[in-house]
């Protein structure tokens, strides 16, 4: 009878506490992060890239040792903090996962299309997702810092930005639906307002990350699909202009602050 | 075959801290797949942990432990250039050792 | 002298031009970037009239809001003899929670959520809600249920464009996201005294 009681104590306990405890933490995911920063399971992804990297892969039995990621072949530390940048030998603006995959294709003789056609987590582009975990690990602790002066970047940057605020879609969605005004959320999920430089810093750097809801490593251009999809739009294609765009453009408005690589979200 | 461990080990005033990541499913076996078919169970049932050959932790792990489990505990002696293994065994009888040295 | 104002005049004019051929190009882009998957075909990446002038950080002047917004309110559907009533706020509340629909992995376009919690706060004891709508907490206790109020709460759940042509709020029955059953099912979940949200 007396633990009856105690017990039911403790569960009126419990339920009072509840609210308060959601109101102020369960919409706060600051807390739960920073415990997880010490064991984010994103560094099993970066183990697994930085095998790949140094890996004989591919039809041309190739490692990615002469990759050049804008800083020259095989210089991976700092690399991603740069990125999206105009590389003159494919005469594009690129960012780490398209550069990827035009190493795996030139070194390896991995084809690009298996990568664009195939699925996220899983066969060629779960390779490139793993290898981007271990690049941007290479960048932690770094600020971004994005060249726009050429011509290119700053046209993807341009499009990129015209892009963030172009709705289209079954329900008139753009990004600045969503991402255009300071602490706004989405349900208990905090918006990034991308359109002020600490904000966009928030969202590009933060990415790529470690689901914890999921169990899966997200890279941008996988979170980016995922908010087309939300946005009801069609579905962009991997590595696309637009998926580019936008990335130079939320970059490139970030330049300066330090990026979270890689990080943790819910 | 089963993807290494990330372990981490320092030896700081006599004590040791051990930290590791394992890269396991952690199935469940309650879920069910996008076509109604339960999932089959699939989870770390056991965890040594060696100071050079000496076992300092025996765990038993089971379904309620999340997908690609973190683990840090601390161990008395150990002193830098000293081997850690840690070792697990899933209920599929997979098993997978890593070993590190103190740093 | 005369040389420098020729050339001002023809500067504005190249960057004018340079602007709209930026506008093209991301046009262009957002139907080469992307393909058609499931429900999710390519129409949706060509804008309609709204959507197009409501695609930059500033909205249109108020003649063009005006103008978009009445062609907008010609589109709203209103029920069989104004009668707005016969909703059932449970369901409207499923309807409220649910924010799913017309991706391209949803198999069919139809039985989509409201997503109202995405963006609005309405029943007060929901903590996971979302703010970048206003708080409808107590929206018919607080407005009451005046012909006006319930005839403006319809179009602008039907068509949230006729009353701020750049609004955020997508267009439940003119986009077919909501039927008219469903609408009516909200307008209950707002309206109704024994809806949570109308509960203190």
């Amino acid at each position: 009878m007396r633990q009856k009681i105690i017990a039911a104590a403790i569960a009126a306990a419990a339920v009072v506490a509840a609210p308060q405890a959601l109101a102020s933490e369960e919409l706060n995911f600051d807390a739960y992060r920073q415990m997880l920063a010490d064991g984010n399971p994103a560094e099993l992804f970066e183990m697994e890239g930085e095998e790949l990297w140094t890996t004989a892969r591919g039809p041309k039995n190739a490692t990615l040792e002469k990759c050049d990621l804008g800083l020259g072949a095989n210089v991976v530390v700092g690399a991603a903090a740069q990125m999206p940048r105009y590389f003159a030998d494919t005469d594009k603006v690129q960012d780490l996962e398209s550069r990827l995959m035009h190493c795996m294709d030139a070194l390896q003789g991995i084809p690009s299309a298996e990568i664009i056609n195939g699925s996220f987590l899983k066969g060629e582009r779960a390779k490139v997702a793993a290898l981007v975990a271990y690049v941007v690990g290479q960048s932690k602790g770094k600020p971004i810092q994005v060249d726009l002066a050429h011509p290119k970047m700053k046209e993807m940057y341009a499009m990129g930005e015209k892009t963030f605020y172009y709705r289209t879609g079954a329900m008139d969605f753009a990004c600045s639906s969503c991402h255009s005004q300071d602490g706004k959320r989405i349900r208990a999920t905090s918006l990034p307002n991308i359109t002020t430089s600490k904000g966009a810093a928030e969202g590009w750097g933060s990415w790529p990350a470690y689901r914890v809801s999921n169990s899966q490593f997200w890279t941008m251009q996988h979170r980016l699909w995922d908010c087309f999809r939300q946005q009801r739009t069609a579905e962009p294609v991997f590595g696309s202009d637009v998926t580019i765009a936008l990335s130079t453009f939320m970059a490139g408005k970030g330049n300066g602050h330090e990026a979270v690589w890689p990080g943790v979200k819910r | 075959m089963a993807n290494p461990m990330r372990i981490r080990a320092a030896a700081k005033e006599g004590v040791t801290e051990v930290r590791v990541l394992m890269s396991h499913v952690m199935e469940t076996g309650q879920r069910k797949d996008s076509s109604g078919a339960a999932i089959p169970a699939h989870f770390i049932t056991e965890l040594v942990a060696k100071h050079n050959d000496k076992v300092v932790l025996n765990a038993q792990f089971g379904p309620s432990v999340s997908t690609n489990p973190y683990l840090a505990f601390k161990f008395n002696g150990g002193a830098k250039g000293d081997k850690v293994t840690v070792s697990w065994t899933d209920n599929k009888g997979e098993s997978r050792t890593d070993e590190v040295q103190v740093a | 002298m005369k040389k420098a104002l020729l050339l001002a005049p023809l500067a504005l004019f190249a960057s004018v031009a340079m602007a709209s051929d930026l506008d093209a190009k991301v046009a262009e882009m957002m139907k080469s970037s992307f393909k058609a998957n499931g429900i999710a075909s390519l129409d949706r990446q060509v804008q309609d009239e709204v959507q197009k002038a409501c695609s930059s950080p500033t909205q249109p002047d108020a003649a063009t809001m005006k103008r978009l917004e009445e062609a907008q309110l010609a589109t709203v559907k209103w029920p069989e003899a104004g009668n707005y009533t016969g909703g059932d706020w449970q369901e409207g509340a499923r309807i409220a929670i649910s924010g799913r629909g017309l991706t391209w992995t949803d198999k069919t376009p139809d039985n989509n959520g409201g997503g109202c919690y995405n963006c609005h706060a309405m029943d007060p004891k929901e903590v996971s809600a979302g703010t970048i709508g206003p708080s409808l907490e107590g929206y018919g206790r607080i407005r009451g249920n005046s012909e006006e109020i319930v005839k403006y709460t319809w179009g602008k759940l039907w068509n949230a464009k006729a009353y701020n042509a750049c609004s955020d709020m997508p267009r439940n029955g003119f986009g077919k996201i909501l039927t008219e059953t469903q609408i009516r099912h909200v307008m209950a979940y707002l309206f109704d005294p024994a809806s949570p949200v109308n509960k203190q």
